[in-house]
């Protein structure tokens, strides 16, 4: 039996998240914008070394466009703060909709796509939320807040599904293991994929001259971190992502056998699973081998992303086999 | 042609290289399959090659599609069927790609394993001429005399360090040998894992049997509706146990709307289980996600339908066939399909094919059709065959009928005879053929029964491969100098790390180590340099 009520409390759980979400994003979007370096106006209270200029009236002129940034003007990023309390908030909603969920039905909301994408967006948030309690992950809160917000409007929309009990292969402790791990790493391997990205875009800002950029780029090169560090943090997280999914596999392969009697049927699910697996083996080789760059590496573990989603909007949905419970 | 090399190697195509032989060919292949380049491409390859599978469907799971794709794509069809696309994981090409990276993975991992050996045994290298030049390095001043701040540090350094060498007044350590064998541990485990599916192909089998409730079955080939051995599988030595049905318990949901409705919801059958002819009865519940388990062999509750019964009378009212005869399930709401073949008629066999419907209701276009899955409504439509039911004695499914010996009956206006009947009605058949009667509806039980000796050694393979992971990503091998040297009463240390690959912690390991040295010697922490502080490692 299905508590309707509390099911709809939990879409009203995911509406407010959104709403809280939207005005996250535009928060994070603000405080990026404000890292736009100071120009002329502030150029004559720095000292600029004539000597190391060239000297002269010139001075003024070369000044005005060298950005100024670091320690000396700390920025203040009252948006910023905002934007973190409101994505927080937005967390807690996310965790209260999924509790929700999971009591309207009396077991883990992980029974069907609507579910899968909440708790993901959950897990986004909550690993966010606890790595930036220990770095400064301001800058990448857009790129979080976003996907999630996203994901949760295709998840209330186009996945929804009616709140109700599970098929009987379903019903299985495994559910626990295997689907809420899966879904851990997804999450894990959303943010490493944002941080991939920024990687790139910050790689390819680097290594224009700074006299010659638009404003845009400016604002962007400022408000990222440098690109070694970024690469730094996205290796990190996929390296963490990676054992998680190779858990995901091997407790799947447990529970295809107690459910369906076989390890390993090559079931469109467990192909793109595998393939998934085989995408960011081959990402984590490349890192580890001279000769190839940590940018090519970096193209593949944006292949390893596209291929998650696949598995998530296509696998479930079109193809044929033994995962088939979209609820769609 | 190397100046779009990307590459700064010598060029291994180069014209005036000596000429290889056979061996020198042989030995350029193999390091061209073990290296690194080859093994990443075989990867992608690997990844690539596993997705047609997931798009076409395959005849090792679902045969009768790939016959629908046939049968629907003439032209692509073959040509996809001759390149292996419905047995992708069983095709040539597949196997070739994933037997290359095995090999590959062999010449890596053998002469790995060796240095690896070697390495965990050797000495750590004496420690460079200057430490401050080493990635991170820090210094303190602490008091006492060098030889006894060089023994403090040696046993600082020997907490967390495997290898510990001392040389003059300098120290150097080692640690993380574990990453190292974490990465050859996952390989190996990989190779065992492919190993046990082997075994599993070759050694195993899969049987499946479709039992009507109130029936039983024994574990012999005969036993079985489809039964698939293993190569090497000796069909005649199969565990004697015996598995009868005696109730099918199923729900489905019925609250929910929309594509939920009508979603199975529960399937308990009632067992009564023999592990051998001697042994005793035991009544058992099997599940779905809950098999019964007879030694090695599991038997799994993979599916289920119904079976009408049904009682053929001829005119004289002699009954000439009475069962329950299972119907095949074609949709969600189980409008299933099948055939009663009464041999027993005569003078000419009669045959009966058509639907069984749960929840029956008549659809404009489709005919005879089911809204739920549920019996509500139950009842059977059937056209009716006369004539030879199994031309030549060549095989059939028993769920259709052969029908190109057999003519149908037609009813008095010359349309084809149909028959609705509902539970425990009868209708008798024209032109004096006797009577049919729906007596009852039973379910069946599809049970699978699968014998896979490898995959408790796969499961094993997996989660050593899973910790060997683990330990090869999260350990680091970091080497650690040490040296001392006297400053008037005091003593200075100097700590120079170095880590293989990005390390982010060196700095406050070095930190913690002389710290730590400082607490030792009693000494209050006077830091006279700290590199990591000078660059900065925070993210």
């Amino acid at each position: 039996m299905t508590n309707e009520t509390l099911a709809q409390y939990a879409n009203l759980g995911v509406y407010s998240a959104m709403v809280v979400f939207t005005l996250a994003m535009v928060a994070f979007a603000m405080d990026l914008a404000g890292a736009a370096p100071r120009l002329s106006a502030v150029a004559p209270d720095i000292e600029v070394q004539p000597a190391l200029v060239g000297g002269g009236p010139s001075v003024s002129g070369t000044a005005a466009r060298i950005p100024v940034e670091g320690p000396d003007l700390p920025r203040r990023r009252k948006a910023a703060g905002v934007a973190m309390m409101l994505t927080r908030l937005g967390g807690l909603l996310l965790i209260a909709a999924a509790a929700m969920r999971g009591l309207s039905v009396h077991r883990p909301p992980l029974g069907n796509m609507f579910e899968f994408a909440l708790v993901g967006c959950m897990f986004v948030i909550v690993v966010f939320v606890a790595f930036s309690l220990r770095r400064d992950l301001r800058w990448l809160g857009l790129f979080v807040v976003g996907p999630v917000l996203l994901t949760l409007g295709l998840a209330i929309t186009v996945f929804y599904t009616d709140a109700s009990e599970l098929l009987p292969s379903l019903r299985s402790v495994w559910l626990v293991i295997h689907v809420s791990v899966a879904t851990f790493s997804v999450a894990l391997f959303t943010i490493a994929f944002s941080v991939t990205i920024l990687h790139l875009v910050k790689t390819w800002l680097e290594a224009q001259e700074p006299e010659g950029m638009s404003r845009v780029r400016t604002v962007v090169n400022t408000a990222l971190p440098p690109a070694r560090s970024l690469d730094r943090t996205a290796y990190g997280i996929h390296a963490v992502a990676f054992p998680l999914w190779t858990f995901t596999l091997i407790a799947g392969a447990i529970w295809a056998e107690q459910a369906w009697g076989h390890y390993w049927n090559w079931d469109p699910k467990e192909v793109w699973t595998f393939v998934i697996w085989v995408i960011y083996a081959a990402y984590l080789h490349a890192r580890a081998t001279t000769g190839w760059s940590a940018r090519s590496a970096n193209y593949l573990a944006l292949v390893g992303y596209a291929a998650i989603l696949v598995n998530y909007m296509v696998v479930n949905v079109f193809f044929v086999g033994q995962h088939s419970y979209s609820g769609m | 042609m190397t100046g779009s090399r990307m590459d700064t190697r010598p060029d291994e195509s180069d014209v005036n290289q000596p000429v290889l032989g056979f061996v020198g060919t042989g030995r350029w292949a193999w390091r061209q399959l073990t290296s690194m380049r080859t093994a990443l491409f075989l990867l992608l390859l690997l990844a690539i090659g596993a997705v047609p599978g997931s798009i076409w469907p395959q005849r090792n799971i679902d045969a009768g599609r790939v016959a629908d794709y046939l049968a629907s794509h003439r032209s692509a069809g073959p040509w996809l069927d001759r390149l292996g696309f419905f047995d992708v994981y069983s095709s040539p090409w597949f196997a070739a790609i994933y037997l290359l990276l095995f090999v590959s993975l062999m010449g890596c991992v053998v002469p790995r394993s060796k240095i690896h050996w070697r390495a965990m045994r050797e000495q750590p290298p004496r420690a460079p001429g200057k430490l401050e030049r080493l990635p991170e390095h820090g210094q303190i001043e602490v008091d006492g005399a060098p030889e006894d701040v060089l023994q403090v540090a040696r046993d600082v350094l020997r907490r967390r360090h495997r290898r510990v060498r001392a040389d003059g007044l300098s120290l150097s350590a080692e640690s993380g040998y574990l990453r190292e064998t974490g990465n050859l541990v996952f390989h190996v485990a990989l190779i065992v894992v492919i190993a046990a599916v082997a075994i599993g192909h070759l050694f195993g089998w899969r049987g499946d049997r479709i039992l009507v409730t109130g029936k039983s079955f024994s574990n012999t080939i005969s036993g079985y509706d489809t039964f698939d051995p293993g190569p090497w599988v000796d069909t005649a030595g199969l565990s004697p146990f015996t598995v009868a049905v005696d109730r099918l318990d199923v729900t489905f949901e019925e609250h929910a709307g929309g594509a939920q409705r009508g979603a199975p919801r529960d399937f308990t059958a009632y067992t009564r289980t023999q592990a051998s002819p001697d042994a005793p009865e035991i009544r058992q519940t099997l599940k779905v996600n809950s098999p019964l388990v007879f030694g090695g062999a599991s038997v799994f509750l993979l599916g289920n339908g119904y079976a009408p019964v049904i009682t053929v009378r001829d005119a004289a009212g002699q009954v000439l066939l009475h069962e329950a005869t299972p119907f095949l399930p074609q949709d969600a709401n189980y409008r299933s399909v099948g055939a009663v073949k009464v041999s027993a008629a005569s003078p000419r066999q009669l045959g009966f094919f058509g639907f069984f419907l749960p929840s029956e209701y008549l659809d404009k276009n489709a005919g005879p059709s089911s809204f739920f899955p549920d019996l509500k409504n139950p009842a059977l439509a059937l056209g009716v065959y006369e004539g030879e039911l199994y031309p030549q004695g060549r095989p059939q499914s028993v769920y259709t009928l052969s029908t190109e010996k057999m003519t149908q009956l037609k009813n008095a206006k010359g349309e084809p005879l149909r028959l609705l009947l509902k539970p425990g009605q009868t209708i008798a058949l024209p032109g004096g053929r006797g009577s049919i009667t729906f007596d009852a509806v039973q379910r069946w039980a599809g049970l699978s029964i699968r014998y896979d000796p490898g995959k408790i050694l796969a499961l094993a393979g997996a989660v050593a491969a899973l910790a060997g992971l683990i330990a090869s990503l999260m350990i680091r091998r970091r080497r650690i100098f040490v040296r001392v040297r006297p400053q008037g009463r005091r003593t200075v240390v100097s700590m120079g790390g170095i880590a293989k690959g990005e390390d982010p912690r060196l700095g406050a390991i070095i930190e913690d180590l002389l710290g730590t040295i400082a607490e030792r010697t009693g000494t209050r922490a006077r830091r006279t340099d700290t590199k990591a502080e000078r660059t900065g490692t925070t993210v």
